[in-house]
Parts: structure tokens; sequence; C-alpha cells
């Protein structure tokens, strides 16, 4: 029995001494999504540029990113943030998590994306959420839709899946991407599109990987990204010269990425360095390939498979990020009165 | 009560509740009175006597019955086949059940869709997908295994010649199962139902996956608010209200558990050779329930283009450009997290579940109650919990990856409890008692008559927390990590995350493994565990 309790109380012992280890000085950590990735070999050029290692830790999706930012501004874990998109920004901005920051490298960024005009936050990389349409699904007899418009004609009838807004960040893009074309007429719109029998999942996974026909279901119209047709061809399990899918390229919201310095950070200085390190060559040629999105930089070079495959919009759909804060949790409920109930 | 005495007890009492007390009564308690603002009383108020609210919870309450119900009487039928007879392939039978246990929800979901495709059930007159009857099917999937198990250990255990006294007199099986054996099942029964049904209240993938956006649970309505919404505060209300709902539940089973006390000395049982109409007639059943979607699963792992092939096992060991880590060095995360958490849980358990049964009662009714609440509470707001009370040195855990194992064995105790507790309570008192009479120290008692008893149901119990362990994705996805410490369910999570049929592939390849690993560990730690239970018992 002695010999029990003495193995308990030592198991104890060293599981609270492994994991106490001190924070060294020399460390700047990120906070991030679950998304977020970059090669292997990157963050060590940072380092050796500038002495501090980087310390990445993730916080599920960029909703629970946003919400744990926030709870711990008190006492911040992280020095820098990245992954707010434009859709959460202004719910960040709000709660004041972001120290200001001008980074020179913001000359090779263009002004558009360059959303907060008090340089809180900077754009780091870009995608749009987009519809994708199954190829084979479609031929000169049935053409894919070509806009927002065409999806509530008759032709199109049960064909398309898209997320619910208030449980996914693709679904809420193509909620807003609705808002900005038809304003105040979204609900009517919504309203045709539900009797054109629209599907609705919850997320991403169930709309892409079981409903769209890539994942085996009978959907030949789901709201993904414009880099997906890219994926599909990188990924794919028997090599293939082009993808299966396409993209609608007037059917697309901008989806913004920001990284910002946390306020009241002890390491400012390593902080900014890694913000500047992030609208870098090295981490901005690399974004593509880990993360599917599209560098901020102008300068940076896209993969091989990018420059062919993905397809560039030219137009796409904004809102300002202050007027979605505003309005969201308004507009979803009313979406959901109309869509779902 | 000597000091020495005196001390072990206190030790005994005070390590589990040291554990559960700082890694989850006080997260739950700092966020809490973080999140609920007295100010904002009326608007809560509103918010709780709101139509959609009330639809929630009444959904959340009706589909947990049900859920539980249909889960306790698919089973029994399993659980007496494991009970009372032998057959072959029998250790293979019990680990396979288990296996549904450790599938991540996106995955077994995923498999069901795949089934109602594959059989018409996705639309049309007899449409499955996205109604309540996939969200009941997809529930007893997952938690047969715990009555299976639970009852099927305890009733492995109960002496049969009773029913056979009875056969002889005359009586019909029906009765003899109702009068005889049903009563002294109840505590079994209890426990297994009481873990069920808060499994199926707190359920959160299942119910956003194969429900279909138009059916919330209280537990998805708090992820809503709480990640969504940004209102950390409704998230709160709605989590005491959900743990409130659980605590009711919780004490009627522990009272249920406790009125029957079940005392019978363990006979050497030489378990007969099932029927094989009951065999048939069980495998069919569970082959249906449990094996289709296994089968599923497995047929989408190796189906690679039109023909079969094992490239997305080999690729497991390369990281794919978008994950952090490939899928063989997750695994082996997942494997190092699930050791640490089983082993916590069957240390502590173990040592709760002593207390609970040989302690002072009314601190062991508190034991037994505070141990149990964790299964019950919402994984988010625990999570955002520890966030912001694990902060400060020297336990500052925000970036630890020991904060997982932690978790997952905050969630395999209770499993521990519900399977040695039992097993403790039907220890034949005069067995304890003759030993004592002959002279033996109460920690020779302990050590030679309760510890070979309970063993078996410790190893139950610890290969239920591993399990647990290894396929949890629900609170693991709310703590912080760092990439290199991803496990397993979350990588698939990110594989699935992405367009491509490579990773789709890979992440149902990884599913699979996942699957094989819980069932041969189940088997394993079983397997030693009956081993060890033989040498002893013949001492």
């Amino acid at each position: 029995m002695k010999k029990f309790l003495l193995l308990i109380t030592v198991i104890f012992v060293v599981i609270t001494v492994t994991t106490c280890a001190e924070k060294k000085d020399d460390t700047v950590t990120l906070l991030t999504h679950d998304s977020f990735w970059i090669s292997e070999g990157v963050f060590e050029e940072f380092t050796q540029q500038t002495g501090v290692k980087v310390e990445v830790q993730m916080a599920g999706d960029t909703g629970q990113l946003l919400a744990s930012a926030i709870l711990t501004s008190s006492n911040p874990s992280a020095d820098v943030i990245f992954g707010i998109d434009n859709t959460f920004l202004q719910r960040a901005l709000n709660a004041d998590i972001f120290a200001v920051y001008e980074s020179p490298s913001l000359s090779k960024v263009s002004e558009e994306i360059q959303l907060d005009t008090q340089h809180r936050v900077t754009p780091i990389d870009f995608g749009d959420v987009c519809i994708n349409y199954w190829i084979d699904s479609f031929s000169s007899d049935l053409p894919p839709p070509k806009n927002l418009d065409d999806l509530i004609d008759s032709k199109y009838s049960g064909q398309l899946v898209v997320q619910n807004p208030e449980t996914s960040s693709p679904g809420l893009a193509f909620f807003l991407a609705t808002i900005a074309e038809y304003g105040d007429d979204w609900e009517l719109w919504w309203a045709a599109l539900r009797d054109n029998d629209v599907t609705v999942t919850s997320g991403w996974e169930d709309a892409y990987e079981v409903e769209f026909v890539a994942g085996g279901g009978e959907h030949p119209l789901v709201v993904s990204y414009a880099s997906s047709p890219p994926a599909e061809v990188i990924y794919a399990e028997t090599p293939i010269d082009s993808p299966p899918t396409g993209v609608l390229t007037d059917t697309c919201f901008r989806q913004i990425e920001f990284a910002g310095v946390v306020n009241g950070t002890k390491n400012q200085e390593a902080a900014e360095n890694l913000i500047d390190f992030m609208l870098s060559n090295t981490f901005q040629q690399d974004i593509p390939n880990s993360m599917l999105m599209f560098p901020a930089s102008n300068e940076a070079e896209l993969p091989a498979t990018f420059a062919e495959f993905a397809e560039v919009v030219e137009d796409p759909y904004m809102l300002d990020p202050e007027v979605i804060e505003r309005n969201r949790n308004n507009w979803t409920e009313r979406w959901t009165q109309i869509v779902l109930r | 009560m000597n000091p020495q005495k005196r001390f072990v007890w206190a030790f005994l009492f005070f390590l589990p509740v040291l554990f559960v007390g700082v890694f989850f009564y006080w997260p739950l308690l700092k966020i809490f009175s973080h999140a609920l603002d007295g100010e904002r009383i009326n608007e809560f108020w509103s918010y709780l006597s709101s139509k959609p609210f009330r639809q929630i919870a009444w959904f959340t309450i009706w589909q947990a019955f049900l859920s539980t119900f249909c889960t306790m009487m698919l089973a029994l039928p399993a659980a007496y086949l494991v009970a009372r007879f032998s057959f072959p392939g029998k250790k293979l039978f019990q680990a396979l059940t288990t296996i549904p246990f450790v599938l991540p929800t996106v995955v077994a979901a995923g498999a069901f869709m795949a089934l109602f495709q594959r059989f018409g059930l996705d639309q049309g007159m007899f449409r499955l997908h996205h109604t309540v009857w996939a969200l009941l099917l997809a529930h007893i999937f997952f938690n047969l295994a715990i009555v299976v198990r639970t009852v099927g250990s305890f009733w492995a255990g109960l002496d049969p010649r009773v029913e056979e006294q009875a056969k002889i007199l005359g009586a019909a099986p029906w009765h003899i199962f109702r009068k005889i054996t049903l009563p002294r099942l109840v505590p079994a029964l209890a426990a297994a139902a009481s873990v069920v049904f808060v499994f199926c209240l707190t359920s959160f993938g299942i119910v956003l996956l194969l429900g279909g956006p138009t059916r919330a649970t209280i537990e998805t309505e708090i992820w809503r608010q709480a990640v969504w919404r940004g209102d950390i505060s409704v998230a709160s209300v709605l989590a005491v209200i959900q743990l409130g709902a659980v605590m009711v539940m919780v004490l009627i089973m522990n009272f249920l558990q406790k009125r029957q006390a079940v005392v019978e000395s363990k006979v050497e049982l030489n378990p007969e050779r099932a029927s094989r109409k009951l065999l048939v007639g069980n495998i069919l059943l569970l082959g249906i329930l449990v094996g289709l979607p296994i089968v599923i699963l497995v047929e989408r792992a190796i189906g690679v283009g039109d023909g079969y092939s094992f490239q997305n096992f080999s690729a497991m060991a390369d990281r794919i450009s978008l994950v952090p880590l490939s899928s063989l060095a997750a695994l082996k995360n997942s494997l190092l997290f699930a050791v640490v958490a089983a082993v916590l849980a069957a240390l502590l358990g173990g040592v709760a579940s002593f207390f609970v049964v040989h302690g002072n009662r009314w601190l062991s009714n508190f034991l037994d109650f505070g141990m149990m609440l964790p299964l019950g509470v919402s994984a988010v707001v625990l999570g955002f919990g520890m966030l912001i009370s694990l902060d400060t040195p020297p336990l500052d855990l925000r970036s630890s990856w020991i904060l997982v194992p932690i978790a997952h064995a905050l969630l395999g105790i209770p499993f521990v409890m519900r399977t040695v507790i039992p097993t403790l309570r039907r220890i034949d008192p005069s067995l304890r008692e003759s030993a004592s009479l002959l002279g033996a120290s109460p920690s020779k008692v302990t050590k030679y008559i309760d510890f070979p008893i309970a063993f078996r149901a410790l190893g139950v119990g610890a290969a239920f927390a591993f399990a647990i362990s290894i396929g949890e994705f629900g609170a693991t996805s709310f703590l912080p990590r760092s990439p290199d410490r991803l496990t397993a369910p979350l990588v698939l999570f990110r594989l699935l995350g992405a367009p491509g049929e490579a990773l789709r592939g890979q992440a149902m390849a990884l599913a699979v493994t996942l699957m094989v690993i819980t069932a041969a560990t189940v088997i394993l730690i079983e397997g030693s565990v009956f081993k060890r239970e033989t040498i002893r018992s013949d001492f």
C-alpha cells in the first residue's frame, strides 16, 4: 500500500516538474488557428536573422482563436496573433487586443486589403470564398451557372450546397457576398434559393466531403474556395493534369487574414520583427502550398500549380468589417428564419 | 483509527479531489465568475424564456432519453452473451464493440452518411440523413460499448445458480429475467445508463453533422454563442443549465445504484457455450449497427481510384504540406497522451472508487458525485476556463502538452469509477471479515481480496479511458496546442478540411489505424488482466 501511494506521489511530482518549465525570453509566441502552417525551415530563417525562436500555438478555428485571445487579453500568452479575418476583424478591434504597429513592409501590400487605417493589424494573406462546380456534371446543354442570379434559376434546382453562416466561416463569407450584391433584398434571394431546394450543412467538411460530388455526394455546386481546384490537383490520389472542379468567379467574397502585435506583450520588438518577417518573400511564398491562400505581398511569386489552376478573382465582393460586426447577429438570425425554419 | 491509517484515508480522498479541483472545478468557477454578469440578468432571462431556447432544451432532453433507452435495449442481448457464454472469438467480439468509441465524430458521421447514400436513405421517403433518426442511430453506435462492457462485466460476476434454481423450479425464462436477473442488474444498468445519458445530452459533433443545421442541442448552442457570436456570458448561462441537468441525472442514478446493494460471492464460472440462435442474432444486430459503418470506413481507406490499394496507409509516414505533422507522428502523440490519460484515470479513479466504497459515507457520496461531473460539462466552456485559470506559474499550462491528457483523464475517471465501484461493492463482506478474523491486516485484506477482484474492473476502466483519449476530439479542440503535439483526431479533421482525394483517403486510413490500435490495446490490456486474475485467484 505504501509503495502504491509513493508511486502516485512520484508520478505527480514528475508531471508537475516537467510541465512547469519557465518560458524563455528568446522566444516569440505566435497564436493562430488550426489551418495555419508554414514549411519547416521558414521560421528558422527568422531565428537566424534575429536570434529569436518562434513558438506556434494553435487555438482551434478562427472563432475559437478570437474568443481565446479576448479571454486572455489581461494576461496574454502570445506576442503575435495571426488568423483573424475581415469577418471577425471588427470584433477583435473592439476588444482592443492589438497594439499599433505599422510595418515598413506594408509598401508591398495593396492598399485595398489594408482594412485597418490605424495599423493595429497587418494583412498577411487573402483568399476568395466562391462557388465551386463539378465540371463533368455540366455540359453545353446545361452550362454551369455564372452568377448569384443564376443560382435561383429552376435549371439549377437542388444542385447547390451552402454552409450555415452561423456555424461556418465559408458559409458566413458566402452569405456576406449575397448581402453585398443584393443589399436589403438579400432576404428575397435566399427565400428563392430555399424554394430552389438548396442544401444547408453545418460546416465546410460535410458540404464538400459528403454532399458535393468530389466527396461522393450528388450535388455539383458547393460553397468552397477559389484555391480548391489547385488543391484537387496537388492532393489527387492518382496524378491528374487538370482539376475536376471549377470556380464561379462572379460569386466570390474576399477573405483577408491579418496578423497583429498583442496589446500588452513583453516582447514588443520581437513581435514587430515577426510581423515584418511574415511579409517577407520567404514567408509569403510559402503561404499558397501550406495554407491554400494567396500572399498579401505583391512581390511574392506563386508556385506553379497555383499559378496555373487558381482562378484570379478580379472583382470580389467585400463588406466593411464594421458593417459586418454591427449587423451580423441580426442578419444571421433573419437568415435562420428564412432558410431553416 | 491510528494516525497512519488516517493519513492513508486522507490521501485516498484528497488525491482525486485535488486533481478534479485544480483541473476541473477551479477553471469552471473562474470562467463562470468571469462571464456571468449580474447586470445582464434580464437579458439572460428573456433569452431563456424565448421560444428558440425552449425548443433547444426540449430537443436536447428528449433525444438524450430516447437515445439512452434505445442503446440500453439493443445492448442488453450482447451484454448477456458476453456475460454468460463462451464462444470462439469472444475477446475479439468484445474488442470490436469498443471500436466505435474511438472514432472521432467527424469520421463516424461520414461513415453514416456514406451508408445512407449506399442504401438510398439519404433522400426520399425513407430519408435518414439530417433527421433525428440518424442522430439516434449514431448515438447507439457510439454508446453501445459502454453498456455491453459495464453491464457485461458486472453480469458475469452474478451467481448464475440463482437463475438455474428458478429454472429447475419451473419458472419461465422471461419471468426469471424480470424477477431475478433484472433487479440484480440495476446497479450496473443505472451506472451505464447515466453515462450514456450524459454523453447523449452533451453530444456535439453528431448533432451538428448528422442532425443537420436545423437541429440544435444545448451543447451546440453553447458553442455557437461562445465561438460564433462571441458571447461567453450566454454560453456560460447555458453551461450552468446543462450542468444542472447532468447533476440531477447523476444524483438519480447514484441513488438507484446504491439502493440495490448486490452482494455475492464470486463463483467459479463454467460458461456454457452460446446457443446458435443467440449468437447469430447478436452478431446480426451488432453487425448492422456497428459493423456496417466500420466496413464502409475500411472500404474508403483502401479504395484508390477504381481499385483497392494500401497507398493511403503507406503515405501516412509522409507529412502533407498543409498539416504540421505526418499522420504517423500524430498517432505517436495520441498514443502517448492516451497512455498518460489512462494511467492517470486508472490511478485516480481506482483510488477514488476505493474511498467511495470503503470510506466515510458522506465524503464518499460527495466524491462519487463530484468525479462524475466532468463528463457532463461543455467542452467549450471547460476549455476556455482552463485558458483563464491555469495561466500563472507554477501552473501556467496554457502551452503545455500535459493539459490534453489531463482533460482526457477527467473524462476517463468516471468510466474507471463506474466499472470499479459496482465490482468492489459486490465483494462479499464476509470474505473480508473472515480474512480479518484469520488475522489479516486491513492492508492485507485490501491487497489480497479487493485488489485482485477489482483489478479486472480497473483494467476494463483503463481500457475505456485509453479509448476515450485516443479518439477524443471535442475537448482537445478547445485546448491550446503546439503544432508538433497535434493528436491524430485533430490531424484527421485537418485532412478532411481541405479538398483533394489523397487527403480524404489518408484521413480514412488514419481512422482505420486508430480503430485497429484501440481494438488491439483493449485486447492486450484485458488479456493481461484476465491472466493476472487467474494467477491471483488460486493463492
